[in-house]
């Protein structure tokens, strides 16, 4: 991914066409983050809600039905944290 | 050659894309040139010309539409007039960065307000920046040559961008005229099937229209930017096939009478066959004038027009539309520029007319040649005129 951004003007391919699908995958939007969310799954009633809500998509279900952020991905907005029903996930500074 | 045959020049465009084998057309019905696209759809719903017709409810799903089958490999189709293009604005300029060759007939009308149906070329100076390659034709026989020649440029591998052909509303579109058709053996030869240098296809993913940040979106711009200046050398080579296929011959820019004339009008569209009766009239009275027409307004050809101009001691530029607060109107700031610091420094006169449908009469054309030889003889000419307003 990170080549394509050094190309010269008369390198750029023919209407900036990518050839390489899912590449978006590369670019770890993780790094982005100041505050991660954190699951305390005893509270959780497995809803779904934060996985619904997450605009990134990058929470999944873990083989027990609780769920989880995939932080290479998880840009930390908070979102998650806002919307559960139970108030199970804590938002924790990066640094900590 | 075709034989030639009365008829229409909308219809005869709409034949003319039909012989083109286009595979898409998406549009939207708006006045001047509501009748190609319902000829069109005409012929597709009677089964003549197998093609997709999508009757969408706006512009914008036009253009839209347009955008993604011919990203799919379809040689596709549009035509539309002043609201029309202003509403598909926004995929107008999507289109030439994606690279994607959609021909589209624009049938030149005045844009509101107050509401104007008939012509100008507001919507024509409208899209100026947009990237597409913009052709302007003088007449129902040009109107109907340029629909294989805008294929054919298009989708040469090395342009692969959109087309727009202009030409003026009611004055072009519906007047009726001989136009010779070509033989579906010329369309066969000039035009080659196409063969898109990109497109979406599930076996070989891509991903189109991507996000241009900071450190390649400049980069990008400039790539579209030369491309629509190399296709220049494109067209040529198609003008002189058409010529040698069909008989006629065409250039980027256009002179009339300009052989014996140092007073030379330049103007696009229609108005140079007015203007060709006023050339007429002023040779009655012993002065020699011309007429230069830029036939392609975008990529401009700057070495040709200034190849044309070269013996002009006298330029009246002839805009047809308003660039409002403007120091220039929209021909006559192109033509300045590309004047500016070349050999050539013929003294210019402005001149705005024909707006909203004005009619515009061989007596003002004669009037414009006027100036330009009272400009020459050392008197005052006011920098730009307004023919025919109501003072
Ligand atoms: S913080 Fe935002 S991006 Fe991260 S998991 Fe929660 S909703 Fe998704
Ligand atoms: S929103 Fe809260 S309660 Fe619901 S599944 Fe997510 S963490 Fe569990």
């Amino acid at each position: 991914m990170a080549d394509k951004y050094e190309l010269s003007w008369k390198e750029i391919p023919m209407g900036f066409v990518f050839d390489k699908p899912m590449a978006s995958r590369e670019n770890l939007t993780g790094s982005w983050r100041s505050e991660r969310p954190v699951w305390d799954h005893s509270k959780c009633i497995k809803c779904g809600v934060c996985y619904m809500y997450c605009p990134e998509g990058c929470i999944h279900e873990t083989e027990e039905g609780y769920f989880q952020a995939d932080y290479d991905y998880c840009k930390g907005c908070g979102i998650c944290v806002q919307e559960c029903w139970t108030q199970c996930i804590k938002f924790v500074p990066e640094e900590s | 050659m075709g034989k030639r045959r009365g008829v229409e020049s909308s219809i005869a465009m709409a034949d003319a894309v039909a012989m083109c084998d286009v595979d898409a057309i998406a549009a939207y019905p708006i006045t001047p040139q509501t009748h190609i696209v319902e000829h069109l759809s005409e012929l597709v719903y009677n089964g003549e010309l197998d093609a997709e017709f999508v009757p969408v409810e706006s512009e914008h799903s036009a253009m839209s539409a347009c955008c993604g089958m011919s990203a799919a490999g379809a040689r596709t189709f549009t035509a539309t007039s002043s609201q029309g293009l202003l509403l598909m604005n926004e995929i107008v300029h999507i289109v030439p960065a994606m690279r994607l060759p959609v021909v589209m007939a624009v049938a030149n009308r005045a844009i509101s307000a107050p509401i104007s149906i008939w012509n100008d070329h507001g919507d024509l100076a409208s899209v100026r920046d947009t990237g597409w390659l913009q052709i302007v034709a003088e007449n129902g026989q040009e109107c109907f040559d340029m629909m294989p020649l805008a294929f054919r440029v298009a989708e040469d591998k090395r342009v692969h961008l959109p087309i727009m052909v202009h030409f003026d509303g009611f004055i072009v579109s519906h007047m009726i005229e001989a136009i010779a058709y070509w033989e579906p053996e010329q369309v066969k030869e000039f035009l080659p099937p196409f063969e898109p240098q990109i497109r979406l296809d599930i076996h070989n993913p891509v991903a189109m229209g991507i996000v241009g940040v900071p450190e390649i979106y400049y980069e990008t711009r400039l790539a579209q930017h030369q491309a629509l200046l190399d296709s220049l050398k494109v067209i040529k080579e198609a003008f002189d096939d058409l010529e040698r296929i069909v008989g006629r011959r065409y250039n980027v820019v256009e002179t009339y009478n300009m052989d014996k004339a140092e007073i030379a009008l330049v103007m696009m569209g229609s108005l140079s066959e007015t203007a060709m009766s006023a050339v007429k009239a002023m040779k009655e009275k012993g002065i020699e004038v011309g007429i230069i027409r830029p036939r392609v307004w975008r990529p401009f050809p700057t070495e040709d027009f200034l190849a044309a101009v070269k013996n002009v001691k006298a330029l009246g530029l002839v805009d047809r539309a308003f660039t409002f607060g403007g120091h220039s109107h929209p021909l006559a700031t192109e033509i300045k520029s590309v004047l500016y610091g070349s050999p050539v420094q013929p003294k210019i006169a402005e001149f705005t007319l024909g707006i909203g449908g004005r009619d515009v009469k061989v007596e003002d054309i004669v009037g414009m040649y006027g100036s330009l030889v009272d400009m020459l003889e050392g008197k005052d000419v006011p920098r730009i005129q307004y023919v025919g307003v109501r003072e």
